[in-house]
Parts: structure tokens; C-alpha cells; sequence
């Protein structure tokens, strides 16, 4: 069960943190969920794989980390470009294929990136995120910048061989990342247990010696406290840190997905029972002492940001005909890196 | 403002689908997310949630209708404070709310699908031809083997830029596996000479990581054999990331090592890939002869900001060749080079295969056929305008390589010359390749494997009716 983990009593967030963590929570489940409208009118192509239910894990997580830290994952995507700040404009233009996308349109869905907001994809092949992440951590010890990389994969990916390559590595090396493992306890339709001889993907890295644990991934207290606890260890030279951050997704796979391997009861608990956002709206009510008019408007100001992304996304043209040949190489010669 | 509710596409490919349920009737709430109806399709049965809040004021599609075509409105919102029953007399007009001013496909239709012919791809545009480089007249040559000039290069170039590093399988310690490392780690250190657990795949990906962050690593496979398990991240990750990136996201890495046959190491050890990855858009493939061109070349892989597939040959290492002794020694990519002029037949080659060619132009010489040999050196971007300019003189084509045939890079030159060159033939292009087989290990059976400069000869005869 998602959420088997209960952190007994995560440390309170302060009065401005939970508002900014609901507002960016809220921004992720509503640019999904107009995603996912815009992807039934024909607008978005190909696949789209929704967070919706899983914001916790992206949001607290960057609350945990500090300004030059690099994110990295795989195809379910749009939640963690978002949560770095990239413009919901330039995502959702991408998801319609238009010229004003992060990609200029040639990436879509799964693949796009920002070296500005310091987030390397988006990537499309389950697992191939996790060396690049390492990678990128590897550049982060040579150059010595103090950046930590976070790499996100799910429960599916866990299984690939390449994970366990880069566990050794990282901890050979000492390569400041934190692997953060979303379990949303279906790798596409697969039960984790149908799936994975060890569903403790806190263990995963054991035969490695790297220190991991899980977390209730519907708490986004619970994600800070731990994610402060795994960039540290990172951060000071300690080498990798795994996250089990046991959450849900509220949708399906993707847009094509018929949901035959759960029951509708299972996600309307979770739903009802877990729901990261109305969670941290009920703290902002309750302790925090906000009126639902205050988070009115921040609903209001969410959509209409939303709105105009997805305004932008739908009458931003589609790339010039000659984007077709760009951008598959540089010139050999050109200006040394 | 009332929402009209559309019946949405659940896969790329759906068209339309029949409304098989309600969950939600007339006058009931609706939340974000909620489950409003069930749709079939020809695929399965899928849930619509509700986008929007507030009261689901009036389902105009009832329950069971068949073939209800995307985008036709199937019910309308009320939004919170709305008149339902005014909001349900509005029904089928009001507009989608998202995207806004958009209510269907067809308004949002995006201008640029608009132009004419658009379904047409525009030509590719035309690459810039660079400059021949024959090692320079006069130029003060010094004579070492190819595998001092592959480690001469990556020396000068990690000297040069910090950001260069050398990582793989015994590279440093044990001073490479086939030597070309030696003496780096005593140079430059552990943190630039970087030993790799044995772990391809896996180091291939980190490899590339680091490129995206800016560095330019330089990685050593043992052979290109193991490779294989480190293909996906030389493809899918290093050769079109930046294009999938709209050109941010650039990936200058070299990935370097013996490739093709050396010598009795059988049939997983053997093979060729100079076909598979010159099929690749986004990569760049190398594939030096000499010593000069090894050293060149390897250095302005290095400079270059794009993914390098550097494919070097294990019987080469230990061959000399002069190599002008000048403080920066650059060949440009791209470029091939005619390593003997002649007027009857083009012979093309690449690495080792350069050995027959050129004991074939030897044979054939004596014989009064003076053969054109050209050394690609590069095989994407090929340069094929030097193949055609070279076929126009001649005539004829002979292609010789170590890989298999089918779908080599033999069939991708005579399709070329073909396209480029047809009314200049007078006979057909004609491929020496390896042989359609795994490699044997008998060391006979290896022999006949592999191209040899009698089967050259031969073939150079043929295309010549001599």
C-alpha cells in the first residue's frame, strides 16, 4: 500500500513553505489535468504520461535542494519541469507540438529540457536517466561546483540492469546524487509484487552500501525532511542516497491506459484518503489560519496560469518546415566548450 | 460561463467511440478528476474525468450511443453560482474552456499547417564542403605507430582543455588494454583517467551525463564488441538528444576503441559496425588508416561538440607512419582523402581494408590499370562528392569492406554513386566485402572471412572487362 510508510510527525512546514508548496502542487495537478483535456481533444499527440497524485514527491524534493542543483528523469515528466521553474507556456507548447515549445517542438512529451533551470530531461528509454544523472553528478565532483543531481525513476525502472551499474559507480565514487524511486506501485499495469522480488526499494542499493529509505510520498513534509536528510549526505562527499518514495498515480498509465489491473475503489481511497494537496489545504485552513477566500485565489490565480499555457500552446504555430533538418548537428569546428 | 464537456480522443489513433455509462447524472457536483462516464473504443473501456467544477448541468450524448465522434460536446458544466437550468438551455453552444477560444480541434488548428504542400519535406540543405588535407608539402614529418598517435592526441587535448577525460575498462592502471592509454594516468592523474568497474551500459550513460554537463569525455571501449550493451545510450541518449533538445542540450563525447576483425577472436569479437553506426543521424563516425589521420582526427573528435563514434582497428596499433611534427595537427571531419591518384577505377576503403586496397592498386598497376583509392576516413558525414568526383574520371566503382554486405556501407556507396553518378558508369558498382557469416575461428576459414586484396584485384578486373 502506497503510504505504508507513515512518518509519525514530520516536521511542520512553515506558514509561506506550505502555501508554496500548495501553489506549486496545485499548478502540477491542474496543468495535468488540462493535459490530459487538451491530449482527448486532439491537441496533444503520441503519449502522455500524467503526475497527477504524485506532486508530493517532485515538490518537496526541490524544497530539499538549492539553487545550481540538476534535476533528471524519466517520460512521466511535466511535474518536474514545472517544479524547477520552467514555463508552463514552453511545456505545454511542447506537449502541442508548436514552434514556442522547450524542444521547438521536436521533443514532445517525454523529452524536454532546460540548461537555464538546470533540468536534463525527460527521457523516454525506462532507466536510461539513471547513469546520465550519475553522469552529471560526475561533473558536479570534477568540477567541484557542490551541485547535487537528483535522479528520479519509478518502481519499473528499478528493475533495469543499468540501475545496479550505477549504483556501484556512484558509490565507488562518491558521486553526489540522491536516486529517488517514485513507487506508484504499477511499473504501467504491472502490481509492483507482480514484478519486483524485493518490493523495499529502499534496500535496492544494499549490496552497494548505499543508505536508503522509504517515505510516505503523500506527505510533503515527510518528502522535505527526507530529501534534506539525502542531498546533505550527498552534498558533504558521502556519495549516493536512495528515496523509496511510496506514492500513487491517480491516472492511468497513460492517456491509453484502461486501468484493468486496479479497482476504481483502490484509487478513490487513495484519492480521498492520501491526496497530497488537500492534505497541505487542510493544514492551510486549520494551523496556518489561511480563509478559504485566500486559497481561492490562489486556485484562480493556478488556473489562469494554466489557462494561458494552454492559450499559448494552442495557437503558437507549429515549427517552420525547416526545423526539420536543425539542431542534428553542430558544426565540428565551432566555439570550444 | 457554462462548459461543454467533449468526447476526447484516449489514443492517438482514436477517431470515435460509443458512450457506454454515466457515473454522474443531471444536477450532481462535479470535482476536478472526477469520473463522469465510461467510453468505449475499439481498444477498451476508458473513464472521462471531469476537468472542471461545478454542476453537470445537462449530458446531451445518452447513455449507449455508438459512434460518437471525438470533440462533439457530450454534456455541459455549470461552473460554482451558475444558473444550472440557464446553463443547460445554452447546451452544445457554450465553448470549451480549454484552451481558451478554442472549442474544437479544427479552430486551433496552428498556422504553419496552413502552407501548401507542407506534407512535402523541405531539402535537406546543403552541407559545406571543407578543404582537402594532404599531409602539407615539406611539412617535417616524425614516424611512431598508430597507437602512439591516438595517445598523442588525447594528450595534447587534455593539456589543452581540463575538461577532457579519459575513462574506461584498464585505462589507467594497467595502461589500457591495448596500451593506447599509456603513460595518461602518470600524466594527468586518477581524476582525469578515470579505471571503470566492467560495466558498459552503464558507463556509456555516465559518460554522456557528464557531456550534457559539460565536460568532454573521452570513452574507451575494449572493443567495439562490448559496445553492444552500451548501444542504447550511444543512440537514443548521445546521438539525438540534441535535436529532442531543439539544439540545448549538446553532447560532445568521444567514444573510442578497436572495432572489426583482429585476428582469431571468433565471431563475438570480430564484427565491423562501421554500417550501424553510420546509420545514425546526430552521430559522427571515424574511421582512420594512418597514423597522421588517427592523430587528426582523434583531436578535432575531441574539439567537436557533437558525439563521436571513433571506430580504430587492433592490427593498425602497432603499424608506423609518418606524422608531421607540428605543434597542433588537425585533419578536419568529414573529409576523405585520395591516397593514390589514377584514372581507370576508384577503389574506396576505410581502416584496415585501406592495406588491400592498396596492395590491389599495386597489382593492378602493373598490369597497366591505375586505380583511384580513396580512404574515407569519415564515415558520417561521408563525403561522398569526392566518391562521385572520383567516379565521374573513372567510370567504376569498387567498394571494399570488412563488414557483411547487406546493408553495409558498400550498398550505401553504390546507392549513392547511383543517385549522383549513373550516366557516368560503365559498369556496375561492385562490392569486396566480408563474408555473409559469422567470423570463424579456424584460422582458414578467418582468411576467407574477410576481404583480401586478390579478391580486389578481381574485382577491380571485372569493372574493368580486363
Amino acid at each position: 500500500m502506497a503510504a505504508d510508510v507513515k512518518t509519525a510527525s514530520p516536521p511542520a512546514l512553515s506558514r509561506e513553505e506550505e502555501l508554496e508548496a500548495y501553489r506549486v502542487m496545485l499548478l502540477i495537478r491542474r496543468f495535468e489535468e488540462k493535459a490530459g483535456q487538451m491530449y482527448g481533444m486532439g491537441l496533444i499527440g503520441g503519449f502522455c504520461h500524467l503526475y497527477i497524485g504524485q506532486e508530493a514527491v517532485v515538490v518537496g524534493m526541490h524544497m530539499a535542494t538549492k539553487e545550481g542543483d540538476q534535476n533528471i528523469t524519466g517520460y512521466r515528466d511535466h511535474g518536474h519541469m514545472l517544479v524547477m521553474g520552467m514555463d508552463p507556456k514552453g511545456v505545454m507548447a511542447e506537449l502541442t507540438g508548436r514552434r514556442g515549445g522547450y524542444s521547438r517542438g521536436k521533443g514532445g512529451s517525454m523529452h524536454m529540457f532546460s540548461t537555464e533551470k538546470k533540468f536534463y530531461g525527460g527521457h523516454g528509454i525506462v532507466g536510461a536517466q539513471v547513469p546520465i544523472g550519475a553522469g552529471i553528478a560526475f561533473a558536479n565532483r570534477y568540477q567541484n561546483n557542490g551541485a547535487v543531481c537528483l535522479a528520479y525513476f519509478g518502481d519499473g525502472a528499478a528493475n533495469q540492469g543499468q540501475v545496479y551499474e550505477t549504483f556501484n559507480m556512484a558509490e565507488l565514487w562518491k558521486l553526489p546524487v540522491v536516486f529517488i524511486i517514485e513507487n506508484n506501485r504499477y511499473a504501467m499495469g504491472t502490481a509492483v509484487s507482480r514484478a519486483s522480488a524485493q518490493t523495499d526499494f529502499s534496500k535496492r542499493g544494499v549490496s552497494f552500501n548505499i543508505p536508503g529509505e522509504q517515505v510516505d510520498g503523500m506527505d510533503i513534509r515527510a518528502v522535505k525532511e527526507a530529501g534534506e536528510r539525502a542531498v546533505a549526505w550527498a552534498r558533504d562527499g558521502k556519495g549516493p542516497y536512495i528515496l523509496e518514495m511510496q506514492t500513487y498515480r491517480y491516472r492511468g498509465h497513460s492517456m491509453s491506459d484502461p486501468a484493468k489491473y486496479r479497482t476504481r475503489d483502490e484509487v478513490e481511497k487513495m484519492r480521498t484518503e492520501h491526496d497530497a494537496i488537500e492534505q497541505a489545504r487542510q493544514r492551510l485552513l486549520g494551523e496556518h489560519g489561511l480563509s478559504e477566500d485566500e486559497l481561492k485565489k490562489v486556485d484562480a490565480d493556478i488556473r489562469r496560469i494554466v489557462n494561458e499555457a494552454a492559450d499559448f500552446a494552442t495557437h503558437d504555430p507549429e515549427p517552420d518546415p525547416s526545423e526539420l533538418w536543425t539542431d542534428v548537428t553542430l558544426p565540428h569546428d565551432g566555439p570550444r566548450a | 460561463m457554462p462548459t461543454d464537456v467533449l468526447m476526447p480522443a484516449l489514443s492517438p489513433t482514436m477517431e470515435e467511440g460509443k458512450l457506454s455509462r454515466w457515473l454522474k447524472k443531471e444536477g450532481d457536483a462535479v470535482r476536478s478528476g472526477d469520473v463522469i462516464a465510461e467510453i468505449e473504443t475499439d481498444k477498451a473501456t476508458m473513464e472521462v474525468e471531469a476537468v472542471d467544477e461545478g454542476v453537470l448541468a445537462r449530458i446531451l450524448v445518452p447513455e449507449g450511443a455508438e459512434g460518437v465522434k471525438v470533440n462533439t460536446p457530450i454534456a455541459v458544466i455549470a461552473a460554482e453560482g451558475e444558473d444550472v437550468s440557464a446553463a443547460a438551455k445554452q447546451a452544445g453552444t457554450a465553448k470549451a474552456e480549454a484552451p481558451a477560444n478554442a472549442g474544437s480541434a479544427e479552430a486551433a488548428k496552428p498556422d504553419a499547417a496552413e502552407a501548401p504542400g507542407s506534407d512535402v519535406a523541405p531539402r535537406r540543405p546543403a552541407e559545406p564542403v571543407q578543404a582537402e588535407t594532404e599531409l602539407p608539402e615539406g611539412v617535417k614529418t616524425v614516424t611512431i605507430t598508430v597507437r602512439e598517435a591516438l595517445r598523442d592526441a588525447m594528450a595534447e587535448e587534455m593539456r589543452l582543455n581540463e575538461n577532457v577525460f579519459v575513462m574506461g575498462e584498464e585505462v589507467a592502471e594497467y595502461q589500457g588494454a591495448y596500451k593506447v592509454t599509456q603513460g595518461l594516468l602518470q600524466e594527468f592523474g586518477a581524476r582525469r583517467v578515470v579505471d571503470t568497474p566492467i560495466t558498459e551500459h552503464g558507463f556509456a550513460g555516465l559518460g554522456v551525463g557528464a557531456a550534457f554537463a559539460g565536460l568532454r569525455p573521452v570513452v574507451e571501449f575494449m572493443t567495439f564488441n562490448f559496445a553492444m550493451q552500451a548501444i542504447d545510450h550511444i543512440i537514443n541518449s548521445a546521438a539525438k538528444t540534441l535535436y529532442m533538445s531543439g539544439g540545448q542540450i549538446s553532447c560532445p563525447i568521444v567514444f573510442r576503441g578497436p572495432n572489426g576483425a583482429a585476428s582469431r577472436v571468433a565471431a563475438q569479437h570480430s564484427q565491423d559496425y562501421s554500417s550501424w553506426y553510420s546509420h545514425v543521424p546526430g552521430l559522427t563516425v571515424i574511421a582512420p588508416f594512418t597514423a597522421a589521420d588517427a592523430k587528426g582526427l582523434l583531436k578535432a573528435a575531441i574539439r567537436s561538440p557533437n558525439p563521436v563514434v571513433f571506430l580504430e582497428n587492433e592490427i593498425l596499433y602497432g603499424q608506423s607512419f609518418p606524422v608531421p611534427d607540428v605543434e597542433d595537427w588537425i585533419v578536419p571531419i568529414g573529409k576523405a582523402r585520395i591516397a593514390r591518384p589514377g584514372e581507370h577505377v576508384t577503389i574506396v576503403a576505410w581502416s584496415h581494408a585501406m592495406f588491400h586496397a592498396l596492395e590491389a592498386a599495386e597489382t593492378l598497376a602493373a598490369d597497366g590499370i591505375e586505380a583511384e583509392v580513396i580512404d574515407l576516413r569519415t564515415l558520417r558525414p561521408l563525403d561522398a562528392e569526392t566518391i562521385v568526383e572520383s567516379v565521374r574520371k573513372t567510370g567504376r566503382c569498387v567498394v571494399v569492406e570488412e563488414g557483411w554486405p547487406q546493408a553495409g556501407m558498400g550498398a550505401e556507396i553504390s546507392a549513392r554513386i547511383m543517385e549522383e553518378a549513373f550516366d557516368y558508369l560503365d559498369a556496375p558498382v561492385t562490392r569486396v566485402s566480408g563474408k555473409d557469416v559469422p567470423m570463424p575461428y579456424a584460422a582458414n576459414l578467418e582468411k576467407l572471412a574477410l576481404p583480401s586484396a586478390a579478391e580486389v584485384v578481381e574485382a577491380a578486373r571485372a569493372v574493368c572487362y580486363r
